[in-house]
């Protein structure tokens, strides 16, 4: 891992990294478009996906326990499946966390799909992240692993633990590479690790090059969300967004000095502009000084935004600093049960009816001896998502969802509340309708745990293998 | 003069653990100036009353003419276990953009640039 950068002959001194994925469900058809559309005027190096969300380790997780051959985003095959004889082709390569708790299954049914269309590939897999089952021996060891943000005890949760992940950075995605790998599929690694990998790959950037690496980092920013740095989301001008239908994903175009240009592949909708830009860079970012990834901590107030127009912003002066010695570790356990149900109120008087019906509810289930942690009530259409900020007045609401929902340890209080919704439509105030679907059933609430570790604790392990 | 932010700025909410990050941009390096002195964390934490039960903190990002705010205590627990249809706070830009802040009238002249601009189109 920590062997020395071998300059390569063929070092390039620009590739362009596209963006196929920004989250577990995002746009299908990305990926496809991203490869099916490069070619010489607008080439594909390397295509990034993210399929990793905080708590979709846990989901994996369960998936796993029920067939170890699962565990993994199985969307991911489906798109290798697409693009395969592309990718071999065009020599793209594809680095993603699809591989979720099980990136050697996720392999295998790869390499189960290119002996069917007879194609040869190689398959890199990083592997190490996955510390849930030595927990205990880490905190005998002296990690307390204690939650980032309110300070408690792992030993609190213990026991409800579902699943803990070490966010690993660009470095084993590299050695992947190294050792020739066309698909690298990992598991719990940072987003912008994906991005930053083959830049340091092909650019032959060295593990201290602290401002070429927050400038990796940064890219990876833009580029981890798919099209929201492409018009997606938009808050500036989403009505000057051209053809959102075939939103084109963001491509970085790198240089080895650090600097890079974001765009997008020409004929496709969406738009690239200092704007697009810097709302992404914006978004969920703490202290902008301090973007903190395991292989760097770039500064977010170095960045620099010139529109070079037609869908190009150059991005460039970015400076970083030392990496810290802690990996981060993300946990996830039971906390509990939740239930939601929704019924929708009209005019007249739509506001009204929707209160009363909460207060009969609540009235209802105190009576039935119910008990939560926390009963929340929303009125969809009208406040729910501004509350007290809304200024219209109550009496101009025409028609209101009313969203109730429930969350706590007693599971038949949770259940309990999922019987009462329906009965409102007859025993409670008129003009009612919505409800669909069901009795709201208790569903298992999953909290998150952040976590720091130090580096020395885990080591990452790469295998490539060809089939 | 008197205007909503949204006359002026753009923005993108998000959440961070159980607070939400509204970064707010402007959407000329002349009104960065202006947001920066009228748009105080004591400014948006009156703003967010009622949502925002902790403290609000302030980044200054001058390079890119925004300010980034993490609104602590304000998704209901955050992630998974939050109630709120608004889990994640990415709907806080939107509230952030209406606040109203007073504008000088001269801020607002387009500059020569602009005025040909818009002439060509």
């Amino acid at each position: 891992m920590n062997g020395p950068v071998v300059l390569r002959r063929d070092m390039k001194s620009s590739i362009r990294i596209a963006s196929g994925q920004g989250f577990w469900g995002d746009l299908p058809t990305a990926p496809i478009d991203q490869v099916r559309r490069a070619n010489a005027d607008s080439p594909v190096d390397y295509m990034m996906m993210d399929y990793l969300a905080e708590v979709t380790m846990s989901i994996m997780q369960k998936q796993k326990l029920k067939d170890p051959n699962a565990g993994y985003a199985r969307d991911l095959v489906e798109v290798i499946d697409a693009i395969l004889p592309d990718i071999v082709e065009k020599n793209i390569k594809v680095i993603t966390n699809g591989g979720g708790v099980n990136p050697e299954a996720c392999r295998d049914a790869i390499f189960a799909i290119a002996r069917k269309r007879g194609i040869k590939i190689k398959v890199g897999v990083v592997l190490g992240d996955n510390i849930l089952d030595s927990l205990d021996a880490l905190l005998r060891a002296g990690h307390d692993l204690k939650n980032m943000e309110s300070g408690e005890k792992l030993t609190d949760v213990r026991e409800r633990v579902l699943s803990a992940n070490v966010y690993f950075g660009a470095m084993p995605i590299v050695e992947a590479l190294r050792q020739g790998a066309q698909i690298v599929i990992t598991g719990r690694t940072t987003d912008t690790g994906l991005t930053l990998a083959p830049m340091i790959y092909e650019f032959g950037w060295k593990e201290n090059d602290w401002n070429k690496l927050a400038a990796g980092t940064v890219a990876g920013h833009i580029l981890e969300c798919g099209a929201q740095s492409s018009g997606g989301n938009f808050a500036a001008g989403w009505k000057s967004v051209k053809d959102f239908a075939n939103i084109g994903f963001p491509i970085a175009e790198a240089y080895d000095n650090g600097d890079f240009v974001i765009t997008k592949h020409p004929a496709t909708g969406g738009k690239v502009s200092r704007q697009t830009v810097a709302e992404q860079l914006l978004y969920e970012i703490g202290d902008p000084k301090e973007y903190i990834t395991p292989d760097c901590v770039a500064d977010f107030t170095s960045i620099r935004l010139r529109d070079l127009g037609k869908d190009r912003v150059l991005v460039h002066d970015i400076i970083g600093k030392a990496a810290t010695p802690f990996y981060k570790v993300s946990m996830s356990y039971n906390d509990g049960f939740s239930a939601s149900g929704t019924l929708t109120y009209t005019w007249p008087d739509a506001m009204e009816k929707a209160k009363l019906a909460d207060k009969i509810l609540r009235a209802r289930l105190a009576k039935a001896g119910c008990s939560f942690d926390e009963f929340r009530t929303e009125f969809l259409g009208y406040n729910s998502c501004h509350g007290p900020l809304t200024p219209t007045k109550e009496r101009d609401v025409q028609e209101v969802v009313v969203k109730f929902g429930v969350r706590g340890n007693d599971k038949k209080s949770i259940a309990e509340f999922g019987k009462h919704i329906a009965p409102l439509i007859l025993t409670g105030p008129p003009s009612v309708t919505g409800f669909a679907g069901g009795r709201p059933k208790p569903s298992d609430v999953v909290a998150y745990w952040p976590a720091l570790l130090k580096k020395t604790a885990v080591t990452p392990q790469v295998v490539v293998d060809e089939a | 003069m008197k205007m909503q932010l949204l006359q002026i700025c753009h923005a993108r909410s998000g959440d961070k653990g159980d607070a939400a990050n509204v970064g707010l941009i402007a959407r000329e390096e002349k009104f960065y100036p202006l947001i920066k002195s009228k748009v105080t964390s004591a400014v948006v934490k009156r703003r967010f009353k009622g949502i925002c039960e902790g403290k609000v903190e302030r980044y200054e990002l001058p390079n890119l003419w925004a300010l980034n705010f993490l609104l602590h205590n304000t998704l209901g627990g955050g992630g998974t276990v939050s109630l709120k249809q608004d889990a994640q706070g990415k709907t806080l830009a939107a509230a952030m953009l209406r606040l109203e802040i007073d504008v000088p009238p001269s801020l607002l002249k387009k500059t020569a640039k602009q005025k040909n601009k818009k002439r060509v189109a």
